[in-house]
């Protein structure tokens, strides 16, 4: 039971990390608890659809059906917290001056909560898809299985605590500094995202230039071990990256300041400042 | 854009045929691996084609191979790995890591 307990707990800690970072990024934000709902119910229904068809996705391209599902989830949340960091790079001090003077709610349709739902929503997809896989294993596998079944629903369990951990967490952040914090843990998700998405594709057979690694620290933290997955989870932690890894997620760092520093200097904004 | 699928296609293809050369296979029975022991060439892409006869489906993963991959029950998989240097690359089934593991050894 704890085994499966630990398994379930270690795939659900990624998705948990990135709705409790994305819950303290739209506090004060009305309509927000619908969307993250809204995202965590098209998660776990895609995670269904996505075990359900595992097999097909596998066996497309060649079998590299799943590296490249993967790496294009990967990539489609990476551009979505780009876009939201753009966003709030241009938007974030209006609604932090609005949070002081209405007190904590701003009114709905502010900011991009679709963004944001979207990304709950690919995280949760692609981790849930693998725990349902997992619990229908042990369904299928049969007598042993209810006391299994039941570590797996007390992982889900843990990685909701954790969820709820990290957002309370952050919300111990003062309301001034929230957007800031929020805003670098995005860019770091966002890099991380795309390092791991450019081993996939690696994988699939496709961008195999610099596929050296650079160094390994797995003697130091494992990435397997539960700290290991949550700085995997959060700045993209790999205890053995390439080349490629290295360069993608600095230029997605790079290409995410310049972007903020382009949309925050708009001519736009500055006739807002006059 | 057809043009491109078809390119990315044609590909994917080639790469499969060019590695079914050297046809290495890893098979999943009762959450064990056979062989345990994989020796491949050092230094060189590797394509290994991971049968799981099980009914159940299973996580291939490899922190030093950098592979992670699901395998559904009575389906199989190709997992490429490499360029890499001599040495023991330690593999398991995530979901049954107790007896479901073996070791690549690129040499």
């Amino acid at each position: 039971m704890l085994g499966a307990l630990v398994i379930v707990f270690r795939e659900v800690i990624e998705a948990g990390l990135i709705i409790g970072i994305v819950l303290a990024a739209t506090r004060g934000v009305a309509g927000r608890g619908r969307w993250v709902t809204f995202g965590v119910g098209g998660g776990v229904l895609g995670a269904t659809i996505v075990a359900f068809f595992a097999g097909a996705i596998s066996q497309a391209f060649a079998g590299a059906g799943q590296e490249l599902f993967n790496a294009s989830m990967l990539g489609l949340a990476m551009i979505m917290l780009m876009w939201h960091n753009v966003w709030m790079a241009r938007h974030g001090r209006e609604i932090a001056a609005e949070m002081r003077s209405v007190g904590t709610a701003v009114s709905e349709g502010v900011k991009p909560l679709t963004a944001l739902a979207i990304v709950v929503g690919l995280a949760v997809l692609r981790e849930g898809s693998e725990v349902v896989l997992f619990l229908y294993g042990i369904m299928a596998s049969g007598t042993s299985g209810s006391a299994l079944l039941v570590g797996g629903l007390l992982g889900i369990a843990a990685g909701a605590a954790f969820t709820a951990l990290t957002y309370f967490g952050l919300l111990a952040v003062p309301t001034r500094y929230i957007f800031s914090v929020t805003g670098w843990l995005i860019a770091l998700l966002a890099a991380g995202m795309a390092s791991q998405a450019a081993q996939y594709l690696n994988n699939a057979g496709l961008m195999v230039a610099l596929d050296r690694v650079v160094w390994d620290t797995s003697w130091m933290l494992s990435e397997g071990s539960i700290f290991g997955r949550m700085l995997h989870a959060l700045i993209g932690y790999t205890e053995r990256p390439t080349e490629m890894q290295l360069v993608v997620y600095i230029g997605t760092l790079l290409a995410m300041y310049v972007l903020m520093r382009i949309a925050r200097y708009s001519p736009r904004e500055r006739e807002v400042a006059v | 854009m057809r043009r491109i699928i078809l390119g990315l296609a044609a590909i994917l293809v080639f790469a499969g045929a060019t590695a079914r050369a050297d046809d290495l296979t890893l098979t999943l029975k009762d959450h064990h691996f056979t062989p345990a022991e994989l020796k491949v060439k050092a230094n060189k892409r590797v394509m290994i084609t991971v049968v799981n006869d099980d009914v159940t489906p299973e996580e291939f993963e490899s922190k030093k191979l950098k592979i992670e991959k699901i395998i559904p029950g009575k389906s199989k998989g190709i997992v490429r790995i490499g360029p890499l240097k001599p040495g023991r690359y330690p593999f398991v089934g995530e979901y049954h890591e107790d007896t479901a593991k073996g070791v690549v050894i690129a040499e």
